[in-house]
């Protein structure tokens, strides 16, 4: 066991991964001799050489693109984004190329490429450097989505990822980097990477989150209990596939569940989630699936994101509205533009009351 | 008395043009005004520049009409071989004068094989042409006219070296080894690629324009770690990627990072353009204005201007971009000027964007007549040689339009393989929801590719069947 930092995991992961394949190269801006912006890759080039840790032109597409091309011939490229809101300019060779290249040469091409994505907000950056994509990814076949969490899974899931034949995007929260934690560098018999981690037992409300959000939720779990509430936290970790099976376990047990993530709720991976659990569990439920999440909306400034990103009492807050404690708030229908003044019939504002106070 | 037809007050009136060619035409007249000024403003400019109008000025561009880039050739159009200091040693083993007996057959058979490979392909290309009008393709991208840079080019690589093309690359794959109906089968829309791209050195054909330069310079990076690692010795020429790209793809920046990776890296690479003048619609005027050979120099690698209705040349200039890259003088970008002679693809009509006559002059610089009037000139073909050859190529016609109409579609629960190369839980879930839909018909048939267990056809099914008429009653 060593005590480790979640960044320092992700590079002890890394360099295990190297040591034991000469397949695997690393690439990615300013990976090689800076160690990466986030020293995730620290040391690495030293070790094992300008070739196998590539300092690359800046050019997202390129990076992606060429490792489709290094995988091609047979290497384990795990490519570093440097920030999340960069990963777009990449798109079509992750999406039309890396994730479907599979597929496209019936099974002959395996592209066992790892894509390392710092993500989401909450350390105060500029604009392009707190965005949460993850939907855009798990929305797309062909690919595996991660996201980790803790130091253990950062050194074991980055393992699994960069030793999976799929093309894995892997999500790396920010503001954890600098989590500390007890990491076995050896672990007997790991969770599966496309496996969801029951991180906090409860009975009253499961709450499912990943990445960045999985300790604000634990701390939502503890205030939850002090007001006798029991609240099961499920880190999802593998976010396509999604482990609808645990979800569903912990719902049938509690009745309630509330999902936050900080991507926008429109299409985000809160709506799969409640779709399938009301699909699974529906005799089961208590109430209808809660989502606490970012708004729909760019990433705003960092004085303003604070109210962007779901903390503490917005969870709890959702916690109350699954337990039916507040109301949740229904606004006004929109109003039927090619009526004059409104749809007929259409109370307007006046029924957001009744409906509130229903 | 019928009233009169309504009258356009204004632009938003009028009803917005369909998108052809694959181009968005989001606004009325004003954007496609503009879209037309632009391309008339540029042809304009560069017939001001000095240079002829795209539409007319290759291959006869010369030094002496501003391009720094001279079009390199051994063949005039009517076949005479003309010596080129700089190509000649590229094409020391073909030249049936210059050899003793032993290496003057082997020039012939070679010289042969190049002649039939372009009969063969032109006489396919027409066979597939057809067979889409017959409806039996959806769809088919003719090569008609880019035989020369093709095969030219193809015959140059050595079965280490790994082919990265486009999508008209039909030639290049038959070179490569490509059984006839492996070329049909997407464009029937059968599979999703037609071989195996290690069977033959070649990769599945790229629709996305240019991505296949970043996936070939990556391919050649994986070379130099290789003789890091000591699997590739180097010392008997590098493997090399070859990227094959349109005159269109030179404008998108997945081909401008590949370049600069590969020239930053040294990379063992080719780049193999085709500019054969027309992206769908959008002459190469419209893509850049110097000739796309001198775009290399920025980038910190040579690029070579070829003549890609001279298959010797072509062979010669790709031979010596193959061995820079072999013993570590990096990448090359190679711009075959060529003509497209046909249609973009099967669904589109090159006359409603360009002149007659220039499609009569191209013509005029017809690859295949070219390189048989040479032949004929230095007696490696006469008219039984040209009639064996034509055989040959009837014969794989017959063998494309055979395999492609024998080709039959993939049982329905194929749709579920290779999405993933290990399992994923998630996917086998629909798989077998949806093998049990089928299932639910009855017929013993839809399910039966072994995998949604089609045991269960008969009474089940037929009972699901009527279980889901009640859930949709309820």
């Amino acid at each position: 066991m060593s005590t480790l930092t979640v960044a320092k995991a992700l590079g002890a992961g890394l360099r295990r991964a190297m040591t034991d394949d000469d397949r695997v190269v690393v690439m990615g801006e300013d990976v090689g001799r800076l160690g990466g912006v986030y020293r995730v890759t620290d040391g690495l080039q030293a070790e094992f050489g300008p070739r196998r840790v590539l300092d690359t032109p800046l050019a997202e597409s390129g990076i992606i693109g060429t490792a489709v091309g290094l995988a091609y011939r047979g290497y384990r490229p795990v490519c570093e984004i440097q920030f999340d809101g960069f990963v777009f300019v990449a798109f079509d060779q992750i999406l039309s190329q890396l994730a479907k290249m599979h597929a496209r040469t019936g099974g002959k091409v395996r592209l066992p490429i790892t894509i390392r994505i710092p993500v989401g907000g909450g350390i105060g950056a500029a604009e392009h450097h707190s965005e949460s994509p993850e939907a855009l990814f798990a929305h797309t076949a062909g690919l595996r989505v991660v996201s980790v969490a803790n130091p253990q899974d950062a050194y074991t899931v980055l393992r699994q990822a960069v030793a999976c034949d799929d093309p894995v995007i892997f999500f790396e929260p920010k503001r954890r980097y600098h989590l500390k934690g007890e990491v076995d560098l050896d672990p007997v018999d790991p969770l599966p990477m496309d496996r969801a981690r029951v991180v906090r037992e409860g009975h009253d409300v499961t709450l499912v989150t990943w990445g960045g959000l999985v300790g604000t939720a634990l701390d939502a779990a503890v205030a939850a209990s002090d007001d006798g509430v029991s609240v099961e936290v499920i880190d999802l970790r593998s976010l396509s596939p999604i482990d609808h099976d645990t979800v569903a376990a912990s719902v049938r047990k509690t009745g309630r569940v509330v999902v936050t993530h900080e991507a926008p709720r429109q299409a985000g991976l809160g709506a799969e989630i409640a779709a399938t659990v009301t699909d699974r569990c529906f005799e089961y439920l208590e109430a209808a699936p809660v989502r606490v999440t970012g708004h729909g909306m760019p990433y705003p400034p960092a004085k303003l994101e604070g109210h962007y990103l779901p903390d503490l009492d917005r969870i709890l807050d959702g916690v109350d509205r699954v337990l039916g404690r507040v109301e949740t708030f229904v606004p006004a229908p929109v109003p039927d533009a090619a009526a004059p003044g409104g749809a007929p019939g259409s109370p307007g504002a006046t029924r957001t009351v009744e409906a509130v106070a229903r | 008395m019928p009233s009169e037809p309504a009258v356009r007050t204004g632009p938003t009136a009028a009803t917005p043009p369909k998108a052809q060619n694959g181009h968005r035409a989001a606004t009325p007249r004003d954007a496609r005004a503009d879209r037309k000024n632009v391309a008339h403003d540029v042809r304009k400019d560069v017939r001001e520049d000095g240079r002829a109008d795209a539409r007319t000025d290759v291959p006869r561009q010369d030094p002496g009409d501003g391009a720094s880039t001279p079009t390199l050739r051994v063949l005039t159009e009517d076949g005479t071989r003309l010596p080129d200091p700089d190509l000649d040693r590229w094409l020391a083993d073909l030249d049936p004068a210059a050899l003793d007996d032993d290496a003057r057959e082997a020039a012939r058979t070679t010289l042969l094989r190049l002649f039939e490979d372009m009969v063969v392909a032109r006489r396919i290309d027409a066979e597939a042409t057809a067979l889409q009008r017959q409806g039996e393709l959806a769809l088919w991208p003719p090569l008609l006219g880019q035989e020369a840079a093709q095969v030219g080019s193809a015959r140059a690589l050595r079965d280490d070296d790994f082919v990265f093309s486009s999508y008209r690359e039909h030639a290049v794959a038959r070179v490569r080894g490509a059984e006839l109906v492996d070329l049909v089968r997407v464009w029937r829309g059968v599979a999703v690629s037609g071989w195996d791209p290690y069977a033959i050195g070649m990769a599945s054909p790229q629709v996305i324009i240019g991505a296949q330069t970043l996936h070939a310079t990556g391919w050649a990076m994986g070379v130099q770690n290789d003789v890091d690692a000591g699997r590739v010795d180097a010392s008997a020429g590098l493997p090399v990627g070859v990227a094959y790209l349109g005159d269109g793809a030179m404008s998108q920046g997945d081909v401008n990072e590949a370049f600069v990776f590969a020239s930053t890296y040294r990379s063992p690479v080719v780049f193999f353009c085709q500019n054969n003048q027309w992206a769908i619609s959008e002459p190469v005027a419209l893509q850049s204005r110097v000739p796309l050979a001198e775009r290399a120099r920025g980038f910190g690698m040579p690029g070579v201007r070829v003549d890609g209705n001279d298959v010797l040349a072509v062979l010669a200039v790709t031979r010596a971009a193959l061995d820079r890259a072999r013993h570590d003088g990096g990448p090359t970008l190679i711009e075959a000027v060529t003509y497209r002679m046909g249609p973009h693809t099967t669904a589109d009509d090159p006359k409603r964007y360009r002149d007659a006559a220039e499609v009569e002059e191209w013509t005029g610089r017809d690859p295949l007549a070219r390189f048989e009037a040479y032949l004929r000139s230095v007696g490696v073909l006469d008219d039984a040689g040209a009639a064996r050859v034509q055989g040959v190529a009837d014969a794989a016609a017959a063998e494309l339009r055979a395999g492609c109409v024998a080709l039959t579609d993939p049982p329905p629960l194929s749709l579920f393989e290779h999405v993933y190369a290990e399992p994923h839980h998630a996917l086998e879930r629909e798989r077998a929801e949806y093998a049990h839909y089928l299932e639910s018909f009855g017929d013993g048939e839809d399910g039966d590719d072994g995998a949604g267990g089609p045991g269960a056809a008969g009474d089940r099914a037929a009972s699901g069947a009527a279980t889901s008429v009640t859930g949709v009653a309820r």
